[in-house]
């Protein structure tokens, strides 16, 4: 056949000569910016060492043994981590169960849940920590026990005051409670409000199976939604952990003084260099973030078990308020 | 017309007081009346397809009967408890979250989108119920859920988790889960709706075979095919009031109800 005109428009599908098309190789798209960039950051870093080895005011070997003073370190373990570790327990802990009370069918628990979101998140935690610090000035017993119990019992001419228990805030008032108390009670705002998208993020359908089940709206809160809500709620939990992290240098507002920022600045002040106190507080810091993270990540493995990715829909709301903290 | 419409399948005919005796009963969501004064009576043993379009308040009946949506009207009785309150004098109480827990656990209820637990293995979601709800030794539950699962046909499965499985392995899962709980009466919405085609039948087998058993069951289907084979009573559902109902071969085979008619025309066409 001759029919050159017919042939040359679409492939030839007649004949055993012709190849059928095989393995590809493409040459791949060339990034010529993706180049200049990494030139850029490349001269840049560069800089930025030269600077870092050839500044003597940086003393890298004075930080590194400001880090390993013993106050330092009984700033970092007594300050630092245990009262982050401590006021993110009482802030999960009253965080899940304010976001219960404000999706409760009980207006009151709603609104008393609301009212302490809006309180604390309002509130600056150097603020709070301050007042906490002072309340001894206002208070200097705790007591709980029946409301006007002082008054009530004495126009009955009982000898006791109502009191169930009660003790000194002076005792504790410099203590590293106070702040833990302080940062626990703020944190809690910010996560119930973690807590209540997590638990909105899981489908209306899981909750009512169980409830054909027969399971009580305890169980099916704790066992059917919660550790589903966990998913959702571990990866900004992480962020609020590093942030409180961060937050415990606050301490000094109570006072506490046994914290890891006061510490190493204290020691670089002492030694007239106060630039290597600010390295060894910076390279604690970071040398404890990266730790939480490795372990962010294996929680987000455990409760993400049995799914796929988080919704992008509830990824969006998680961000939203962490945006606004 | 047929002499031995109540014996079907080589079930017995209905004796004694029903299963599931439900009268009037009314529900309006924010002044949207989705049911108007439903009668429905299912004997122990029998099997009721509930029919009707979309928007006609199947779903919304079969969910008042176990109390997920509560009724503003009429009455349900499942096997002589009134349903979500105590008569007292003629005077109704509402029943507390506890009480109507108690009373859900006798009924058991599949759905549309199956529902398992996807952080539970599908050995968990079995047993769930039984060790939480009724305290029931883990180790019998076990050896009782097992044998479930082999009997939906999932004997090789107890270790995956629900996202693991295909859509008609998912919905067996979630009759195994419900007969777990030792139930008098299980309620289906649309069990097979949410299958592709290919996986409709192993989840239809697996409810002829739970029927054959002598379970009480009501079913919310498109599945014309159940519904004359299985069904003792099919009801024809419409606008919140059942139209019609009787034994499959007449309301499918031979409907009275324009209504009737215009669906199965419908329905037939469709598939
Ligand atoms: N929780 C609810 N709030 C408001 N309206 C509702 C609610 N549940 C159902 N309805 C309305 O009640 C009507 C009946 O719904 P229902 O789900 O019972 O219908 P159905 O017969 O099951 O339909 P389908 O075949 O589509 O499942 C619909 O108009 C629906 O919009
Ligand atoms: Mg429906």
């Amino acid at each position: 056949m001759s029919t050159s005109a017919a042939g040359s428009g679409s492939p030839a599908p007649s004949a055993a000569t012709v190849d059928r098309p095989g393995m590809i190789h493409a040459r791949p798209v060339r990034h010529p910016w993706r180049w200049v960039a990494i030139a850029i950051i490349v001269v840049l870093v560069a800089m930025m060492i030269s600077s870092l080895v050839t500044n003597p005011r940086w003393d890298f070997g004075f930080a590194f043994e400001i880090m390993q003073q013993t106050p330092v370190l009984e700033g970092l373990w007594k300050g630092t981590v245990f009262g982050t570790i401590a006021s993110m327990i009482l802030g999960v802990g009253l965080g899940v169960l304010l976001a219960v009370m404000r999706l409760s069918d009980n207006p009151v628990l709603r609104g008393v849940a609301f009212a302490y979101t809006w309180f604390f998140r309002a509130m600056p935690r150097y603020v709070l920590l301050a007042i906490l610090g002072s309340l001894g000035f206002l208070y200097s017993q705790i007591r709980f026990g029946v409301p006007f119990g002082q008054q009530v019992a004495q126009s009955l001419g009982l000898s006791t005051d109502l009191t169930l228990f009660g003790f000194s805030w002076n005792d504790i008032s410099s203590t590293i409670w106070v702040g833990i108390i302080g940062l626990g009670l703020s944190e809690a705002a910010y996560m119930a409000e973690i807590a209540r998208a997590g638990i909105l993020s899981v489908d209306k359908g899981q909750d009512e199976a169980a409830r054909a089940l027969g399971m009580s709206s305890g169980q099916r809160m704790r066992r059917i939604v919660l550790p589903q809500a966990m998913r959702v709620i571990v990866p900004p939990t992480g962020n609020e952990t590093i942030a409180m992290v961060k937050d415990t240098s606050l301490l000094t507002a109570v006072p506490v003084l046994t914290e890891l920022y006061y510490q190493a600045y204290l020691f670089g002040q002492r030694g007239f260099k106060i630039i290597p106190g600010f390295v060894a507080a910076t390279l604690w810091y970071l040398i404890i973030c990266s730790i939480l993270m490795v372990g962010q990540s294996y929680l987000e493995k455990y409760f993400g078990r049995g799914f796929g990715a988080v919704p992008k829909k509830t990824k969006e709301k998680l961000m939203k308020i962490e945006a606004d903290h | 017309m047929i002499s031995d419409a109540p014996v079907i399948a080589g079930r017995p005919a209905p004796t004694g007081p029903p299963l599931v005796h439900a009268v009037n009963v009314m529900k309006s969501f924010h002044g949207n009346d989705v049911l108007k004064g439903i009668d429905m009576d299912v004997h122990t043993g029998q099997v009721v397809c509930l029919l009707g379009p979309s928007g006609s308040g199947k779903t919304t009946f079969l969910r008042c009967i176990n109390q997920l949506e509560t009724i503003d009207g009429g009455r349900i009785w499942v096997d002589g408890d009134l349903m979500g309150y105590a008569d007292k004098g003629g005077v109704l109480h509402r029943l507390s979250d506890k009480a109507i827990a108690a009373q859900r656990r006798d009924i058991g209820m599949v759905f549309q989108r199956f529902n398992l637990f996807p952080h539970k293995t599908v050995l968990e979601n079995v047993m769930e119920a039984p060790i939480q709800v009724k305290r029931e030794p883990k180790k019998e539950v076990e050896q009782r859920a097992r044998e479930l699962l082999a009997k939906v046909g999932l004997a090789d499965k107890p270790a995956a988790y629900p996202g693991q499985l295909s859509g008609g392995q998912q919905q067996r899962v979630a009759i195994a889960r419900a007969l777990a709980m030792r139930p008098k009466l299980m309620l289906f919405d649309e069990p097979t709706s949410a299958l592709d085609p290919e996986l409709v039948g192993e989840v239809l087998t697996t409810m002829r075979e739970l029927a054959d058993t002598g379970m009480t069951m009501i079913v919310v289907t498109h599945e014309m095919g159940f519904a004359r084979d299985v069904a003792d009573r099919v009801v024809f559902m419409d606008g919140g009031v059942v139209v019609e109902e009787g034994p499959p071969a007449e309301v499918i085979g031979n409907p009275q109800n324009v209504r009737t008619k215009t669906f199965l025309r419908r329905m037939t066409e469709g598939g």
